[in-house]
């Protein structure tokens, strides 16, 4: 837990730096006619900064004389991870082959691995949503989503 | 026989072959002069849903699928990110692609001169100009003003920075002609940029800035109800439209901003465009397109109520002018100071 | 009355076999959209306004409005049954919505919600029919200094109700409000905090931001104490509508503020979010349980949604009456006017009084159709909750993936949902309080260009928020709201009844 409370303190603070860093470049001051483009957005990050030191030096004071929790048993994060892997491989490969191929694949993966069920539920689910899926935005909204090589194959 | 064959069979041949040649040459000079569209065609809007150029490509979108002039349809997707470099970014990236095409406003010169994205015209394939936009000084109807003389007079006479001048985003259309103005009148306002062309004229209707150089359709609503007045067009000959729009006044009789001393004009390009690397058959298909949405009724109403500039170009004349236009924004804006560092 | 007569008549053209059936479909349409995160009211009208061309601007007028009415219904589904705002009005609604369905209670709250969404829209178009004009002229006193000081008091009414640390909640605010300047400055043109990236330019979309850190960080939370993996009991009875309608009428105060704040926020325009949040945190505030407010009350259902349907529709008078947008959506419907052939504007109410009494006839009967749709379907929708997880989950994350894609159609921002869903997972578990970050995300923007837009015209005078009756009692109003908490602090103290101030951080 405190390694955790330490991580995202000096993430924010790491960001904080980085928005004022790009405030500066931009100019951060107050003009005779307003604040600048970066004058808002420095002073955020001067805030994020500081509110992150705060909650750092409180971690730090708390931990002394206690003993730290848990941030997550090794058993949760395994099942987090379970689902945010193939998440993460999901939303990495919709640009490269579109969304209807990953999203019966990850369907499909999703049930098999931690429904457990078998195929007889697995493709009417696993394929019957894209399908669904492209009727309603392309067909029915005329709305694109992003297609692969296997879409344009099939002449779409 | 035999003789009789081993005579015919060449001649037979050469007879096939030049059938065959003539119907290839046939069948591509066709496949040539008709070029469709095997799938949906991508619209692209290089802005946010409601505004000028979003309303012009959704009319578009309409008219096609109502006479259906096209065999797919077509679909219109906002790309506004960044001033509109996201959708430029995105057509430029699909080089090569006939089924996209992608409808301008000013900042395709602006925002790359502006915020230094990497896009330019040239990585485009010009189509055809639709219409040019033109753009009219306005100022609340209970204000004396009654010319643009007279308005820049009393805004000289006020001293810079003391009037407020609304538009519509910051180192775009409305703020460069805002930069011309103060150049030639030799006056200085506070140019206040908003979000959207409605919202500057909500605003200007509210007397919360001055005056602003809203196009006609964004305004005229607010001038048929007695709230705005016109006092000038930016182009370089009067509005063509001569239908009154309220009681004593059309669209004809607004004078021109040169006719008030103002030595300056400005129009914006409503223009389409495609990715690069597309053959000349294709972008003669869309040619061809917009040439038959143009001899619409709706597209004529359209361009009336908005009392567009009906200017089309294609080919040479299109690339030239655009080339041209470029330029003058490149000047317009180094004067102003807007380029990107 | 001659109003009423015109408005009789307007009746008789909506009941029209073909007009109603066009109704029917622009709301079941809206519904969808609504429910589709991403794809919003003004996206989903503007996809479907072609499709109205071939029809009488009267006809399609309706379609269109009933639409939005079908998306302002629609948002309040997936918030209450997956902490997935489908609107970005509908975000207050997953606070209490949420925990309400997590308690078994999805079909109340998804009653209270549709109730309330009628009530305010109701009451919006009472405010239209009769007292328009009137009320239109409010609309054009609000310039920047206004409208900042609005946005102002949004926030403050919003912000100081937090447990746990306030410096979580300042930092979560703060990052919120960093994200909101990431892409071009309206003001200056100038870019910030896109570093050279492409696909910065358009900046972080809050709705992107949204459905991950409220709706993909549920997912693994869920998975983390993996015990609601088999789906959930969920109550599949009509009666349970009318039990909740008895119930109802006991937060009729509630019901008031929020139409007040809703018309207001819809009228002046500062749209419906704000209007939400604002209406959500009055609601915290001045409820006798406001300490139970996040924890599954009804009334954190009611003050939002009665607030942002009456802003949408109130949205609407301002295109009527002036022919300028008070919304997103307002802006689309207004374009749709001239590809009809139609001249928005003043001269509207006198030159196409069919076309206008048409469709305010249309939103009286649009939200009763409206409302009679969403209350058959609440039995179906709660009955999605006892889907098992492992068939519904990677369904819901198709479908935020999908939305996620739909706001901006670029491929990049479903792996800024992602992220966002991780950062939210984690910040969760931290304690760091992700509705003020939301909060700040969806008015950063707006509150920063009001601001610099005011500035500019005083010339960087601070006096311009106090420079009429309509800003001074605004911004007064801000500030109150903003030392609310210590003001009530400070009198309980006095009397000697407080209690021992809770530790400034609860332990995870």
């Amino acid at each position: 837990m405190f390694l955790m409370e330490w991580l995202v303190a000096i993430a924010c603070m790491a960001f904080g730096a980085v928005v004022m860093w790009d405030s500066l470049r931009v100019g951060a001051g107050w003009a005779f006619d307003g604040p600048q483009a970066g004058y808002f957005p420095f002073y955020v990050g001067l805030l994020i900064c500081a509110s992150s030191v705060v909650t750092l030096v409180q971690v730090v004071l708390r931990r002394i004389g206690r003993r730290d929790r848990l941030f997550a048993t090794w058993e949760q994060l395994w099942r987090v991870s379970e689902v945010l892997i193939p998440s993460m491989v999901y939303v990495l490969a919709i640009p490269w082959l579109g969304i209807y191929v990953p999203t019966a694949l990850f369907i499909a993966w999703f049930m098999w691995r931690i429904g457990k069920y078998g195929a007889a539920k697995i493709l009417p689910a696993a394929l019957g949503v894209p399908v669904l899926t492209f009727l309603t935005f392309e067909v029915w909204f005329k709305l694109p989503l992003p297609k692969g090589p296997v879409e344009s194959l099939i002449g779409y | 026989m035999h003789a009789h064959l081993r005579l015919a069979r060449p001649a037979l041949q050469a007879a096939l072959a030049i059938f065959c040649s003539f119907t290839a040459l046939l069948l591509s000079g066709q496949a040539l002069a008709d070029w469709q569209p095997q799938k949906t065609v991508e619209f692209i809007i290089p802005a946010g849903t409601g505004g000028g150029a979003d309303q012009m490509a959704r009319m578009i979108q309409g008219i096609v699928a109502k006479h259906s002039l096209m065999g797919q349809s077509i679909v219109v997707i906002n790309k506004a990110g960044g001033a509109g470099a996201e959708g430029f970014l995105d057509v430029k990236a699909d080089k090569g692609n006939p089924h996209k095409i992608i409808i301008t406003l000013s900042n395709l010169f602006t925002t790359p001169l502006a915020t230094g994205v990497p896009f330019n015209w040239r990585d485009l394939t010009p189509v055809a100009m639709l219409a040019l936009d033109e753009f009219v000084l306005w100022v609340p109807a209970d204000r004396p003003y009654q010319s643009a003389k007279q308005y820049l007079d009393a805004v000289k006479a006020a001293g810079p920075r003391k009037f407020k001048m609304g538009g519509t985003g910051s180192k775009q259309e409305d703020q460069i002609i805002t930069v011309a103005v103060e150049k030639s009148a030799g006056v200085k306002f506070i140019y206040v940029p908003f979000k959207g062309g409605g919202e500057v004229a909500t605003q200007l209707v509210g007397k919360h800035v001055d005056s602003t150089v809203n196009n006609p359709i964004e305004a005229v609503a607010q001038w048929r109800g007695g709230k705005l007045r016109p006092l000038c067009v930016f182009d370089t000959a009067r509005l063509p439209v001569t239908e009154k729009m309220t009681k004593t006044m059309a669209w004809s009789d607004i004078p021109t901003c040169r006719e008030s001393g103002l030595d300056m004009d400005y129009r914006m390009l409503r223009g389409i465009f495609m990715p690069a690397g597309v053959t000349q058959e294709h972008v003669d298909f869309y040619i061809g397109l917009f040439r038959k949405v143009r001899e619409t009724d709706e597209w004529k109403t359209f361009m009336k109520n908005g009392a567009f500039n009906t200017t089309f170009m294609t080919g040479d004349e299109y690339r030239t002018w655009v080339e041209r236009e470029e330029q003058r924004h490149r000047e317009l804006m180094a004067e102003a100071g807007f380029l990107a560092k | 009355m001659e109003s009423f007569q015109l408005l009789f008549h307007g009746f008789a053209t909506v009941v029209q076999p073909f007009n109603l059936m066009v109704m029917v479909v622009g709301i079941v349409l809206g519904i969808i959209i609504g429910v589709l995160p991403g794809l919003g009211g003004a996206n989903g009208v503007a996809i479907l306004l072609p499709l109205t061309f071939t029809m009488s601007p009267t006809s399609a007028i309706i379609m269109l409005s009933c639409i939005y009415w079908g998306a302002l219904f629609g948002g309040a589904i997936t918030s209450v049954l997956f902490n997935i705002p489908g609107e970005p009005w509908s975000v207050a609604t997953t606070f209490d919505g949420y925990p309400m369905a997590q308690h078994g209670q999805a079909s109340e709250a998804l009653t209270a919600a549709f109730t309330s969404s009628f009530v305010g829209a109701l009451f919006a178009v009472l405010v239209i029919t009769f007292v328009a004009p009137l009320v239109a002229a409010f609309a054009l006193e609000f310039g920047p200094a206004e409208f900042f000081a609005v946005q102002f008091l949004a926030f403050a009414s919003f912000i100081g109700l937090g447990r746990g640390s306030p410096f979580k909640t300042l930092t979560a605010m703060m990052i919120g409000f960093a994200l909101a300047a990431v892409g071009l400055d309206t003001v200056t043109g100038s870019l910030r905090m896109t570093f050279g990236s492409t696909e910065l330019l358009r900046g972080f979309g809050f709705l992107i931001a949204v459905i991950g850190l409220f709706g993909i960080s549920e997912i693994l939370q869920t998975m983390e104490e993996s015990l609601t993996l088999k789906g959930k009991d969920a109550k599949i009875n009509l009666k349970v509508v009318l039990q909740t309608w008895k119930a109802l009428p006991r937060y009729w105060v509630t019901f008031i503020r929020s139409v007040v704040v809703g018309c207001w926020m819809g009228i002046t325009p500062a749209g419906a979010t704000p209007a939400s949040f604002m209406s959500y945190g009055l609601a915290k505030r001045f409820s006798k349980e406001g300490d139970q407010f996040g924890q599954g009350k009804i009334e954190g259902v009611v003050a939002p949604e009665t607030a942002a349907h009456a802003a949408g529709t109130s949205a609407l008078l301002p295109m009527i009456t002036l022919g300028i947008p008070g919304s997103p959506t307002a802006a689309v419907l207004l374009s749709g006017l001239l590809i009809w052939g139609l001249q928005p504007g003043p001269l509207l109410f006198l030159e196409q009084k069919e076309f206008v009494w048409s469709l305010i006839a249309s939103m009286y009967l649009g939200n009763v159709v409206g409302l009679l749709i969403v209350l058959t379907t609440v039995p179906w929708m709660a009955a999605i909750l006892r889907i098992p997880f492992s068939i519904i989950g990677p369904v819901i994350l198709v479908f935020c993936a999908i939305g996620a894609y739909t706001v901006n159609n670029a491929a990049v921002d479903i792996i800024f949902m992602m992220m966002f869903g991780v950062i939210g997972y984690v910040l969760k578990k931290l304690d760091y309080p992700l509705a003020p970050l939301v909060l700040a995300l969806v008015l950063g923007d707006m509150a920063e260009a009001s601001f610099r837009q005011a500035m500019l015209m005083s010339q960087g005078a601070l006096a311009i928020f106090w420079s009429n009756p309509l800003v001074s009692s605004i911004s007064g109003l801000g500030l109150l709201m903003l030392f609310w908490p210590a003001l009530t602090w400070a009198r309980e103290r006095l009397r000697g009844l407080v209690a021992p101030r809770p530790a400034p951080t609860k332990p995870a």
